[in-house]
């Protein structure tokens, strides 16, 4: 694999982390418990769906096949997205949705702050406007837990079925691969264990104090950032987000 | 006649934002810089947050504006680093932010007084508001809600 494949293969999966992620939180407007987490939600995914354009925008730049971030977001079928399985996974009810972005927020906000300091400035720019927003994501769906899990034993049983039912999915951000090893070499992409470290400070304190109980299973589903297997569900979302370019091609506003 | 830069930064000055159009682009922070390219003003413009969907409008406002001063070639560069923050505010802006109902950023994290009664007791009823950059907030001495402008 060349560096050039590697650094193209890296930015789509930042690209499709918050582009996936981005759509499903998008799935709640209008359907959330209440309206202030309807606009949370809706506001969270717009940032997502933000920092997506400069992430496939840029992929498309080193990629060099004329493909805008548009076309990379739009045209691609299921085994070309380089998500992450967590991220796909349905939005569930609202703790298993909000569950899910604390993990990934957790995650976002170590890899964004690593990537700050990469040595190609179109990343560590794109990193650091991105790493703003995502604290705050980080802030709120940690508090979100928290009160739930530490709340009324409902939303407590509700809230550690979400976190036994999405731990399988946490192992998969921080198993290097080809990608992964070629990105750290080039002093570009993060070192993946120590990341999990600092991740794993982050997450037992939020779990601690949610009173929630960290699965002691460390299997970790893997096939989405690679590609080589997505879970059954992200097919089902992509006709929902791409249908419109599907059904007319090239259409625009 | 090309006309010099503190005159097209006061033109600019008088481009509202258009979510919330007290303030102007300037006051925002948004607008980086103003140059002459030979013929063409290039202006660089920063997001507030990366997919605020005001930011398409933004440019074209700004070059509209320019355009109905006689400037015919307008590039809007869109430039991401440094990020946006709001200690780029002008003081101007910040206090028409106030005047208008909308708490300006306060480094503490949360608004300083209720922009409609002055009152201190203040909740938090939700961090995100009719924007991405503003939360939602709840004055308890005359009990009205009000936005506040988010700091970042």
């Amino acid at each position: 694999m060349t560096d050039q494949t590697a650094l193209f293969e890296f930015l789509l999966r930042l690209g499709d982390n918050t582009l996936v992620l981005g759509h499903r939180v998008s799935e709640w407007c209008g359907h959330a418990p209440v309206l202030e987490e309807d606009i949370a939600l809706a506001n969270i995914a717009l940032d997502l769906i933000g920092q997506t354009q400069m992430w496939l925008g840029l992929a498309g730049e080193v990629e060099g096949a004329g493909r805008s971030a548009d076309d990379l977001a739009m045209l691609r079928d299921v085994w070309d997205f380089r998500n992450l399985l967590l991220v796909e996974q349905p939005n569930g009810d609202f703790g298993q949705t909000l569950m899910r972005q604390c993990l990934f927020d957790a995650f976002h906000v170590e890899l964004l702050t690593d990537l700050t300091h990469a040595p190609d400035d179109r990343i560590a720019a794109i990193a650091a406007k991105a790493l703003k927003e995502v604290t705050y994501h980080l802030d709120r769906s940690s508090e979100t837990v928290i009160g739930l899990g530490d709340g009324t034993e409902e939303s407590h049983r509700r809230m550690q079925t979400a976190l036994d039912l999405l731990w399988p999915y946490v192992g998969e951000m921080f198993t290097a691969d080809t990608v992964d090893d070629a990105m750290h070499t080039a002093g570009i992409g993060p070192d993946l264990t120590a990341l999990r470290s600092r991740f794993d400070t982050r997450i037992d304190a939020i779990l601690a104090e949610a009173t929630l109980t960290k699965p002691d299973s460390i299997y970790a589903q893997s096939g989405g950032k690679t590609g080589f297997r997505h879970s059954e569900h992200l097919g089902h979302m992509l006709t929902q987000m791409q249908w419109l370019q599907r059904a007319y091609p090239g259409a625009t506003w | 006649m090309t006309p010099d830069l503190p005159t097209i930064w006061d033109w600019l000055d008088q481009v509202p934002d258009p979510e919330i159009p007290v303030i102007s682009v300037v006051d925002l922070g948004i607008v980086l810089d103003v140059a002459w390219q030979g013929d063409t003003l290039e202006v660089a413009v920063t997001p507030t947050y990366s997919g605020c969907p005001a930011t398409s409008v933004i440019a074209m406002d700004i070059e509209t504006a320019l355009y109905d001063r006689g400037i015919r070639n307008v590039r809007i560069k869109t430039q991401i680093a440094p990020p946006w923050t709001t200690d780029w505010l002008s003081d101007k802006g910040r206090a028409k932010l106030a005047d208008y109902g909308i708490a300006p950023p306060s480094p503490a994290g949360g608004p300083d007084t209720c922009p409609r009664c002055g009152g201190t007791h203040l909740t938090r009823i939700s961090q995100f508001g009719s924007t991405p950059c503003k939360a939602h907030w709840r004055c308890d001495d005359c009990l009205e809600p009000f936005d506040y402008f988010k700091c970042i």
